[in-house]
């Protein structure tokens, strides 16, 4: 492996998975955008993409965690350049709502991230990707997913005293 | 369309998928394993073949998915290649071909999105499986879809009456389109108005304008609207509606013949207010007209130096003389109008650097110094001197400094180089030294000539005697001893020491800037904006005029700085790509609309007041909502509280399917 | 032994209205009781699990369980139920969703201990004494039910084949339940809510009273406010779950005034009621301000307990991440 941005492991091995849902006119373009600059960042992010932030329910956030993705980036047009007006500041209703929700469940407030990325910002794009890897790469995994169960000792189980 | 949608394939059946990953020459496969890619999709479940292919955008490649589908009876495809943005059109196509709807396909962006920003193969390869495989997961949820055509209205707007716009407009009109153009100023004209003559080939500015503003008077098929701006714009390509702001001009502009005669007679003997046109080295009176050839030919009132606005007691000598004729009206206001067009050509230019914001130059402070766009008019006979250089003073300059890249090329100011300062900074070295034989030093950091005859105008410039001095101005302060020169001083990287030159007369050539409201223009359009602030095309190479908004197009130096030439030609193609879209006569969209499953909507009205395009209706207890007004946002599919709209190609099992696809690994 | 079917109910994590319910259904019950034989009902009739244990598999033609799944028993319970009924319903938020005591999920098994039977205020427990799973004393040994770190519903636990919505289910709907069950013919498909598969407005009485645009400025809870009683609920600024929520209940909560809190769950379409909700609820939100869209959400003042007040175990996440995750990793969902 060479010493790259895409391979700064840290002490412990964890790579966080963040999954990312960006707009098709801002933020996916800033990605395109990166792309053709040949900018560097972590390769830690799958993104989804979606025609507008307003398209993003809070159920792909929380499938997203529930499948254990350590973090969950959203991405949409500035606040004013929503493609589709204001399909944005849906976006960021919805995100403030959950948020609250998901830290009064006590996850990181890191996890779930949303940012205004326009098609000219791949260096922002870049950056925020690289902050957010390493900030939830400090944090650890997510550990959402819900374990099995199992007494050490299974208990005998009956209604009665037993004599 | 939507109950075939529902009753069409889903998820449920046996779907025989094809994937196919592209090396994009080593563009892909340098950094991304694409044959490991390749096995790992070859096993995932509906996959009945997984290839990889050198460029599966080429010829060859599309003819290897077409070739599969009949043979192997495919019924999804997938393409692991470049962004959508780029080749989605192009494999909806070939496998339109191939007998499939184009709809059957996902494109899995591995090369903008992974082997282009990361240099790890191992870890670009497992992003990439993972983005394949949600698309295998995904493209088993699609339907089949038809593309949605919506006819193109073939009026176009074209918002700025500079160079740009004005060729815009009559190639368009001369094609036979009506064409709205909306100009802010009172005249039409843009900066090229104000120019003397034009580099290299020094033809007059006037000379090649005016005939064309005139024809866009006498156009029938062009609608001018002057002291007019768009304020709203809505509506999708082919059928955009556009509010216009009207300003008052104080004057019937069908009542007035351009006789001038109001502005002798006005009550000031002599303008008290600088004149805009002429950047303010002159001064007019309170009725005027903007300058000798403004079109339309219709004087205008300012109310601010207007005697009757300010106290009502004028004796309206304006009045007066216009007669019969009628023409001035004080209680003009303030309207709007609304026009219809089919597509938008944005031709807002751009502003001059102020040259105040480099204070170390003295521009505003000290006499000697002004910006080129001030010579110009100075140097223009129809200028505030006719033609003659006189200096503030009086006095007609012996020794001129001419300091290039003024706001360009400066990261305090703006990085970006403004294209035309030298070449213009050259031609005002030679109209001066005509006019003055004054010696003149041209200060440049870099000389560029990049154009036709570019390069042999320089030489001409220098052999007739201008002094070239590379180095970059420091300073410029007056020379001691009260002579009124000014100093230049800097350091000639040629000689390799600094020097210091008296002159009379400093010419700043300042650089070109996005217009002040450049953003709002942006955003009344739904355009973007590239880091410097100008406006940004849909593709660099490819599609240079275009926006990503369809039917929005971009011409001249809102774009980015450019030369009369360069600006020309991109308002000619501006106006072709939009007489493109206007001779098909219709448009397909893409069919990512929201529908309302009728009979499992509740009714409760969450989604109708979230449409930002009034697309969902309420009616006997059920929302629903109007394909044709619907853009395909999602915004309302993500609020449905009880998850009955649906949107094509975006539809909530495709995603979750796609979750689950990149975090199957983990 | 009679030739009726066999019905047996249980009840596991719930509060009892559930048995209430049944209850409720006043004469209907006599009609239930007298075409059917109820074999096990713990909390009416008496009756051992040994009798249960001694019926053939499939004996029952069904079994309603209320309640969550939290302790050992509970579980091993229903997995007996499961083997010796055909038809096995969830009855009820708490079997269906994991209800309030799912609410729990909020926090792990040692918090929920030391909060019962040491810190709170009310508590007495000077030597910190704790239920054992086992207890020996004079030779006697008793035994307790293995306490879960998490709630469970009964689908994550075992096949469920129906679903009786509701915090009570209503009469209506355990009356069509058991109508439909008895009758034998036209039941719907494995997995089915034996509900409507609308929201609840479609039902409401106040739903043309619902303008078309509702942009909220400010939320209010039912205590601060005089409720108009014909205007829709949202209308007014009150927190109404109605448009994530299924219909089927007759919209009682509106009916005495207050606004639905979500207990017959979501439709088919939703698979997290509570992040489906909030979506709703905070698109409605009238401010395209971050600062003010929080102050007007502050308004909301437990995004958790007001949209997985009966869900959270049925969630994606299904409960907050645990302070001290256990060794044992699940297998991933779906």
């Amino acid at each position: 492996m060479s010493e790259s941005v895409d391979t700064q492991v840290a002490g412990n091995g964890f790579e966080p998975m963040i999954v990312a849902f960006f707009c098709n006119w801002c933020t996916y373009m800033a990605a395109d955008l990166a792309g053709t600059s040949r900018m560097k960042y972590a390769p830690n992010v799958r993104v989804i993409r979606v025609m507008c932030s307003g398209r993003v329910d809070p159920q792909f956030v929380l499938d997203a965690m529930a499948q254990g993705a350590d973090g969950v980036l959203l991405g949409g047009c500035h606040p004013g350049d929503c493609h589709y007006q204001e399909g944005n500041y849906k976006a960021l209703r919805r995100y403030r709502l959950l948020k609250r929700l998901l830290t009064d469940l006590g996850i990181d407030e890191e996890r779930i991230r949303l940012e205004w990325i326009s098609a000219a910002e791949a260096d922002r794009l870049r950056d925020v990707v690289n902050e957010m890897t390493e900030q939830i790469r400090s944090l650890g995994p997510a550990n959402l997913q819900v374990p099995q169960e199992q007494f050490v000792k299974p208990v005998p189980i009956s209604l009665e005293v037993s004599v | 369309m939507t109950e075939a949608n529902l009753s069409a394939g889903n998820g449920n059946g046996s779907p025989r998928i094809g994937v196919y990953v592209c090396h994009c020459g080593t563009n892909i496969s340098a950094t991304i394993d694409v044959v490991a890619a390749r096995d790992v999709a070859e096993n995932l479940p509906g996959v009945v073949l997984s290839r990889e292919y050198k460029y599966m955008c080429s010829d060859p490649g599309q003819e290897i998915i077409k070739d599969d589908i009949r043979e192997l009876g495919l019924d999804r495809i997938v393409v692991a290649s470049c962004s959508p943005c780029l080749h989605e059109e192009t494999f909806r196509n070939a496998i339109a071909d191939g007998g499939l709807n184009p709809y059957f396909f996902q494109m899995v962006n591995i090369r903008e999105h992974a082997s282009w920003v990361h240099k790890d193969i191992k870890a670009a390869t497992a992003k990439a499986n993972d983005l394949i495989r949600a698309a295998v997961r995904r493209v088993r949820f699609h339907r089949p879809l038809e593309a949605r055509r919506v006819p193109i209205d073939p009026r176009v707007l074209v918002v700025g009456g500079g160079i740009a716009g004005i060729h815009s407009a009559l190639t368009l009109a001369d094609a036979g389109k009506k064409v709205y153009l909306v100009e802010r100023e009172p005249s039409i004209g843009g900066h090229m108005a104000m120019f003397d003559k034009t580099f290299p080939t020094l033809d007059c500015a006037a000379c090649i304008l005016t005939p064309k503003m005139t024809q866009v008077r006498a156009h029938p098929n062009i609608e001018v609207m002057t002291m007019s701006e768009v304020v709203e714009i809505d509506g999708f390509v082919g059928n955009y509606r556009a509010k216009i702001k009207h300003k008052p001009r104080y004057i019937l502009e069908d009542a007035c013949v351009g006789c001038l005669e109001c502005i002798d007679v006005c009550v000031f003997r002599n303008g008290k207010t600088p004149d805009e046109f002429n950047l303010g080295l002159s001064k007019r009176k309170p009725i005027y007209i903007p300058f000798p050839q403004a079109v339309p030919q219709v004087v205008l009132i300012d109310p601010e130096g207007c005697i009757e606005f300010r106290t009502g007691r004028c004796k309206k000598t304006c009045v007066e003389v216009c007669a019969e004729r009628n023409a001035i009206d004080f209680t003009q206001e303030e309207t709007f109008s609304e026009v219809e067009i089919g597509s938008v050509i944005i031709s807002t230019g751009f502003k001059a650097f102020d040259a105040r914001r480099l204070p170390q130059y003295g521009y505003g402070r000290l006499d000697p110094v002004y910006t080129a766009l001030e010579v110009e008019r100075l140097v223009n006979a129809s200028g505030p001197t006719e033609g003659e250089i006189v200096l503030r003073d009086g006095s007609k300059p012996k020794k001129v400094g001419i300091i290039h890249c003024i706001g360009s090329r400066d990261k305090n100011t703006n990085v970006h180089c403004s294209r035309v300062c030298c070449m213009y900074s050259l031609k005002l070295a030679h109209l001066v030294k005509e006019k003055t034989d004054a010696e003149i030093y041209e200060f440049f950091i870099d000389m560029r000539t990049g154009g036709k005859g570019f390069e042999e105008f320089m030489l001409r410039v220098k052999e007739e005697g201008v002094t070239m001095i590379r180095g970059k101005v420091a300073e410029v302060y007056p020379e001691a001893g009260n002579t009124g020169r000014v100093v230049l001083q800097a350091e000639d990287t040629f000689l390799g020491m600094v020097r210091k030159i008296p002159v009379d007369m400093v010419i700043l050539a300042t650089g070109i800037e996005p217009q002040a409201d450049a953003e709002d223009v942006r955003r009344t359009f739904n355009i973007s904006c590239s880091t410097g602030g100008f406006f940004t095309e849909r593709h660099p190479k490819l599609a240079p005029v275009s926006t990503f908004t369809d039917g929005v197009f971009l011409a001249g130096a809102c774009q980015a700085p450019k030369d009369i030439p360069d600006t020309v030609a991109q308002a000619g193609a501006a106006a072709a790509e939009a007489l493109a879209l206007i001779d098909a006569g219709h448009i397909e969209l893409e069919p990512n609309t929201a529908f309302v499953v009728e009979e499992e909507c509740s009714g409760c009205k969450t989604c109708v007041g979230l449409c930002p395009f009034s697309a969902i209706g309420y009616d006997e207890g059920k929302a629903s909502i109007n394909e044709v007004l619907c853009k395909g946002c999602g915004t309302c599919v993500a609020a449905c509280p009880s998850g009955s709209i649906r949107q094509n190609l975006f539809e909530d099992e495709e995603i979750f399917e796609e979750i689950v696809g990149v975090m199957a690994n983990v | 032994m009679s030739d009726k079917p066999k019905v047996a109910f249980y009840w596991c994590a719930s509060c009892g209205g559930c048995e209430e319910a049944i209850v409720d259904l006043a004469e209907q019950l006599l009609d239930v009781a007298a075409a059917v034989e109820i074999v096990f009902w713990p909390v009416a009739v008496d009756g051992k699990r040994s009798d249960i244990e001694a019926m053939e598999d499939g004996e029952i033609l069904a079994t309603f369980i209320n309640g969550a799944i939290r302790t050992t028993e509970q579980e091993e319970m229903v997995h007996l139920l499961r083997q010796k009924s055909q038809v096995l319903l969830a009855f009820g938020s708490c079997a269906h969703l994991g209800g309030i005591p799912g609410l729990a999920n909020q926090f792990d098994r040692e918090t929920i201990l030391e909060t019962v039977f040491d810190s709170t205020p009310s508590t007495v427990n000077p030597e910190k004494v704790r239920p054992q799973l086992e207890f020996t004393e004079n030779g006697h040994s008793v035994d307790l039910p293995g306490f879960y770190e998490t709630v469970r519903t009964l689908d994550q636990v075992t096949e469920v084949d129906y679903i009786v919505p509701g915090c009570a289910p209503t009469p209506n709907i355990i009356g069509g339940a058991v109508g439909a069950l008895l009758s034998g013919d036209d039941l719907p498909p494995a997995g089915t809510v034996l509900a409507p598969d609308t929201a609840l407005c479609d039902e409401c009485g106040r739903k043309e009273t619902k303008p078309e645009v509702v942009a909220i400025s400010e939320w209010k809870r039912p205590h601060e406010v005089l409720i108009d009683e014909d205007l829709c609920l949202l209308a007014q600024g009150l927190v109404c779950l109605g448009p994530a929520t299924r219909a089927g209940c007759g919209s009682l909560c509106i009916g005495a005034n207050m606004p639905c809190s979500g207990c017959f769950g979501p439709t088919s379409r939703v698979r997290d009621y509570g992040g489906k909700a909030l979506g709703a609820i905070a698109s409605l939100v009238d401010s395209d301000d971050e600062a003010e869209i929080d102050k007007i959400l502050a308004g909301i003042p437990d995004p958790v307990g007001t949209f997985y007040r009966y869900s959270l175990p049925a969630s994606r996440l299904r409960r907050a991440p645990m302070e001290r995750p256990l060794e044992v990793a699940a297998p991933k969902g779906e």
